[in-house]
């Protein structure tokens, strides 16, 4: 069974990012950039798939600059076969995204998806879904847990008040929450031989994808600063503040 | 222009959040109309006409959507959607599965997590775990909208009298089916709509010294919640999470016990109206954040707090 899997390159999440003072966006500029969290856990998964002998070969693919190639080499590390970019220079919604995981996806036919749930920058939770809609595909959301038998796949999701299994018929798009799995290191010899695993480069026009979009971004702000608290000295000075001070008790 | 408001339910009861996303379609204005997509839903339709300010309820009740399947669901409200100039949904589980199903197959982005109404084509919604905020401008036909619920204070759920409309479609691809689901059990206010909260982290050091949190939390007639080192430490369920990939609380009183106060926690709570953090590490990030902080050993100061109320 082939697998593809969707990573994108973000700013790492240990960073804190800081807003431009024109209102413009993030800034971005020297600023550690790494593969999502989610993502990661998306290829661990494949990889596992694979070392059960259920996946045959892992395809990654990133849409987004040049750079992302960073992201698709530790994927490589990781235990993917070969790599796709989708290169864009431009911020690209969710659903254009998907549109060019959907040309990809018709030009390798995998039986399996899988991508994060969100990515930590947009934070849209979107792709994922998208991809499976225009795929006409089933689709595995927040997935703790993936189980593929036959023709189907077996996802147990998490959800607001607990747990949900569904299964999916082949093939399918799975979305990754945090409590899949953990992923591994990528080890120096990996990193070594990713440098040598194919990485195919695509443009949007060549995939015949417009990526036109009907949301724009108006401006970015700092969210409103919480004013600073004060310290109590005991549990009995916190009572009396929340009592009397806030009321909220 | 009219607004599509997708309910949020279980099938037998409308689920709070449904106030919260009906009061931003208040505010894009115009009228409302929600959907209970589902089986066996009547009595969900029926509280849904109660809404205040709902001028119409389209109940599609059908076995393909008893589970609110979203190969199913979708292709429904995307149908019915095109009538609509917005199709809003909680930004629950269930709103954030199908929504983005039904805006790809209407061919328009998606606006997720709004917390304000600008106008009617320009909202805001927090970006990088809530560390910026963007505002968004659609030119969408149709747009297609999850909406935060903490954002929102709720509308009435009593005082209107919409009628209640039967929708015959029924799409059932084919490719999907429910397995089965396995439920926390609470007796504690839901963490999300709950006006105080009682959060631990990995200082609680184990499952069991949660107890001192439910504890307080009783005395409190708080929700619990968690941190994500608590949740993935296996001290409690996976629902109790709060944060940027968990449930997002803003609630009148927080109370953040042994947790350190990393961004993507922060990202979940920083809108609670009053926080208080008790650690023991003077220098953690969530003393930043909080109003009024105790620099103390958890297991001294919370049956403490919790004998002093």
């Amino acid at each position: 069974m082939k697998v593809l899997v969707a990573v994108k390159r973000v700013v790492d999440y240990n960073v804190k990012v800081r807003v431009k003072a024109d209102n413009s966006g993030v800034d971005l500029a020297n600023v550690k950039m790494s593969m999502n969290p989610f993502c990661e856990i998306a290829v661990e998964e494949a990889v596992r798939l694979k070392e059960k002998g259920i996946a045959t070969e892992i395809i990654v693919v990133s849409i987004g600059p040049s750079t992302a190639q960073e992201q698709l080499r530790t994927a490589l590390a990781l235990g993917a076969d070969r790599a796709i970019l989708v290169e864009s220079a431009e911020d690209l919604t969710s659903l254009a995204v998907a549109k060019l995981l959907k040309a990809v996806v018709d030009k390798e036919q995998p039986q399996l998806v899988i991508l994060g749930k969100q990515a930590i920058d947009s934070d849209n939770n979107q792709t994922g879904q998208m991809l499976a809609a225009l795929s006409c595909y089933g689709q595995g959301t927040f997935a703790s847990k993936v189980e593929v038998s036959g023709d189907s796949v077996a996802v147990t999701r998490e959800i607001d008040g607990g747990a949900q299994t569904v299964s999916l018929k082949l093939p399918a798009i799975v979305t990754t929450d945090l409590r899949l799995n953990e992923p591994r290191y990528a080890s120096l010899p990996n990193i070594m031989k990713a440098k040598k695993k194919p990485l195919e480069v695509l443009t949007p026009d060549a995939l015949g994808v417009s990526t036109a979009s009907t949301n724009k971004t108006v401006k970015v702000e700092a969210p409103a600063a919480r004013s600073a608290g004060i310290k109590v000295k005991s549990v009995a000075e916190l009572v009396e503040k929340l009592k009397n001070e806030a009321k909220v008790i | 222009m009219t607004v599509l408001v997708i309910a949020e339910h279980d099938n037998k009861v409308l689920a709070p959040a449904t106030l919260n996303t009906v009061a931003a379609a208040v505010k894009i204005g115009g009228d409302i109309h929600v959907l209970v997509a589902g089986q066996g839903a009547g009595a969900v339709a029926e509280a849904a006409a109660k809404i205040a300010g709902v001028a119409k309820v389209l109940l599609a009740d059908n076995a393909a959507y008893a589970h609110q399947l979203p190969e199913n669901v979708a292709p429904l409200v995307a149908e019915l959607g095109k009538g609509y100039s917005h199709i809003l949904a909680a930004a629950t589980s269930n709103g954030k599965n199908i929504l983005p199903r039904v805006a790809a197959q209407l061919d328009v982005d998606q606006i997720s997590e709004i917390i304000s109404v600008e106008s009617a084509d320009t909202f805001k919604r927090p970006i990088y775990a809530g560390n910026a905020i963007a505002t968004v401008q659609s030119n969408a036909a149709v747009k297609v909208i999850t909406v935060r619920a903490t954002g929102f204070d709720p509308v009435a759920a009593e005082g209107g009298s919409a009628a209640v409309e039967a929708v015959a479609a029924a799409h059932d691809a084919g490719i999907s089916s429910f397995v089965g689901e396995e439920l926390a059990k609470s007796d504690r206010p839901e963490l999300t709509a709950a006006k105080i909260v009682v959060s631990g982290g990995r200082g609680m050091q184990n499952g069991d010294n949660f107890k001192h949190l439910y504890a307080l939390a009783d005395k409190l007639s708080a929700a619990v919640g968690a941190s994500r080192a608590a949740v993935d430490a296996g001290f409690v369920p996976n629902d109790l999470q709060v944060g940027q990939t968990g449930k997002i609380v803003a609630p009148q009183l927080y109370i953040a016990v042994g947790i350190s106060g990393a961004i993507q926690h922060l990202a979940g709570m920083k809108d609670s109206k009053v926080i208080v953090a008790i650690n023991k590490d003077e220098e953690a990030p969530i003393f930043q954040v909080a109003d009024y902080g105790l620099v103390a050993d958890l297991f001294e100061a919370v049956p403490e707090l919790t004998g002093a109320l």
